[in-house]
């Protein structure tokens, strides 16, 4: 299947799955029914999602069209380095466990519909908290585009698309879908969608990695394989395990994503809209489920280096490893999976952003008094005009810029780490300094990302060595030292004061 | 300031670091040897902390509050 010859039968199983979930997304509106004039049953579904929903809900965000894409890119074609994706998505949980129910708690308890809302009502400065939103807009919008682009791959295996904009009619019409019921129903689309979305996806995954090795004869036929594919490179960089060179980035990339993770808008907004501190306790321990997942995911990369497929882009492995080994209508089912599994997170990103946008920028800045009505109305038109933007990166400019933008993504919203994850721990330090700590860390990480041509480890020589290390936790280390040392000095002003509207207690409080 | 429990809660909380030390620590596994059912130890140590970070969640969410 290449070239444009459409190819009918995948088309028809692909466009009915399609169908379904569109139908689905617009009967949302009326699950848990809810009054969606208010941006909190827009926007949060109410907070009204136990641990089931909840699981596919934030699994279906986590994990997005673009993972299932780029790991086995990765690892397709650098072999072990693309695997620091299982540490990240291991680690990240007990980071979950710690800080997600402590914000599930004070948002709840002050009515928080973003970690805006929370840094204002922590910190009382809302300049901190339009940093935090506007860092936030920013590291999704690049991340709504690259769903876009798990979209592209798939539309255009199965021989739809090709150049110019007639070529991208059919991402464009499924993007006005997802933005339409996203428009109606707000939270609860993507939701209710997550959980075919997720079963499709294990369906997929399963039916792979059981197919695969039972046709190149075993696990360890395809690591064999895979690694002789590796080492025909002739790169030490490139290989079944790590090169020396390779640890530190490798351990760092992990331990960075992992404290960025859910500083991200879509991460919080679905912690936020579980229905108790409870759920978002429990979903720590069971959401590692999907880490299995990506690991099998990312094994896709080895299989298609066995396989010995070729690829103009790595991008495509993915596909076109499914195209070369399911039956035609399977392959229509997969890239269904993969299409339906861009249009979760995009969703849930969109509303993210809105939200931040219509509390911690239009109502913060410009009219302090909406009703809201005039809230969710904001929120609703803001979640149109981030997707169009997404869309329009995606058409008009090189996919490389978004992956770059995605890239500097991380590295920004990991600045906003210290006012978020220290202030759910009330750790005592003034909003100017931690103002001025943001602003050090996304100047130097962008410098540095950009010195090196946005890549996202950076050489640091310390005594004549060089260690190479993710750039967002330099920044963040750099935004650190800044931050507890400009909280000195103000230490100094007699009018040192930091006005806290949260208590101590509000922290661990249970449900209403 | 702290009460007793919430001193007992923070002890279990400590368990929660093994998995950054277990997988943040390249030495312990960057190595092909010994491979399990095919997978090199490079992966099938990875794919094993993923249950134990959720036995030790499971003990941490049992603990505390």
């Amino acid at each position: 299947m290449s070239g444009h010859e459409i190819h009918w039968l995948a088309l028809s199983v692909f466009i009915f799955f399609f169908a379904l979930v569109t139908i689905m997304g617009f009967v949302a509106s009326r699950w848990k029914s809810g009054d969606l004039s208010q941006l909190h049953e827009w926007g949060l579904g109410g907070r009204r999602f136990g641990t089931v929903i909840t699981w596919f809900l934030i699994g279906g965000d986590f994990y997005t069209a673009y993972t299932i894409i780029a790991v086995p890119a990765l690892v397709f074609a650098m072999g072990a380095y693309g695997f620091f994706a299982l540490p990240y998505t291991i680690v990240v949980y007990p980071i979950v466990f710690l800080l997600m129910p402590r914000l599930w708690s004070v948002c709840h308890k002050h009515n928080y519909v973003t970690t805006a809302d929370f840094v204002q009502g922590r910190y009382s400065h809302r300049w901190l908290a339009l940093a935090v939103a506007l860092t936030g807009i920013l590291a999704t919008m690049p991340y709504i585009a690259l769903q876009l682009v798990g979209m592209q791959v798939v539309i255009e295996q199965m021989g739809l698309g090709g150049e110019g904009i007639v070529g991208d009619l059919p991402l464009i019409i499924a993007f006005f879908i997802l933005a339409l019921y996203t428009y109606s129903s707000g939270l609860r689309a993507p939701a209710m969608i997550a959980f075919v979305k997720d079963i499709m996806i294990y369906i997929v995954v399963f039916a792979a990695i059981a197919l695969i090795p039972l046709k190149l004869g075993g696990y360890g036929h395809v690591f064999e394989l895979a690694g002789a594919a590796l080492a025909a490179k002739n790169d030490p960089a490139k290989g079944l395990i790590l090169s020396g060179k390779q640890i530190l980035p490798f351990a760092t990339l992990a331990l960075g994503s992992a404290m960025a993770a859910f500083m991200y808008p879509h991460t919080t907004t679905g912690v936020m809209s579980s229905a108790s501190r409870d759920v978002v306790r429990k979903n720590a321990i069971f959401l590692p489920a999907y880490t299995i997942l990506l690991g099998l995911i990312a094994m896709l990369g080895f299989m298609g280096l066995a396989v010995g497929i070729s690829v103009k882009s790595p991008n495509q492995i993915v596909p076109s490893l499914f195209e070369n080994i399911f039956p035609e209508w399977f392959v229509g089912f997969s890239f269904a999976a993969i299409a339906i599994g861009a249009l979760v997170p995009a969703s849930i990103m969109s509303i993210g952003a809105a939200n931040l946008f219509t509390r911690n920028v239009w109502k913060a800045f410009i009219n302090p008094n909406m009703s809201h009505e005039a809230e969710s109305r904001s929120a609703k038109l803001m979640s149109l005009i981030v997707k169009v933007g997404a869309l329009a990166f995606i058409i008009f400019l090189p996919t490389q810029f978004s992956i770059n933008l995605q890239l500097l993504g991380g590295v920004w919203i990991l600045q906003t780490f210290p006012a978020i994850a220290l202030g759910l721990y009330r750790t005592k330090l003034h909003p100017q300094a931690l103002l001025l700590g943001w602003a050090a860390g996304m100047g130097v990480g962008s410098w540095m990302a950009f010195s090196i041509g946005i890549k996202p480890v950076y050489p640091v020589v310390i005594g004549g060595d060089t260690y190479a290390i993710y750039i967002g936790l330099i920044a963040l280390a750099l935004n650190l030292i800044v931050s507890v040392a400009a909280n000195g000095l103000l230490k100094l002003r007699k009018d040192y004061a930091i006005m806290d509207q949260t208590n101590a207690t509000d922290y661990e409080a249970k449900d209403a | 300031m702290s009460t007793p429990t919430q001193q007992k809660q923070c002890f279990w909380q400590w368990l929660l670091l093994l998995p950054f030390i277990a997988l943040l620590w390249l030495p312990f596994y960057n190595q092909q040897e010994p491979t399990l059912g095919g997978f090199p130890f490079f992966y099938w140590y990875q794919f094993l902390w993923v249950p134990i970070t959720c036995v030790l969640l499971y003990i941490v969410y049992r603990r505390t509050k």
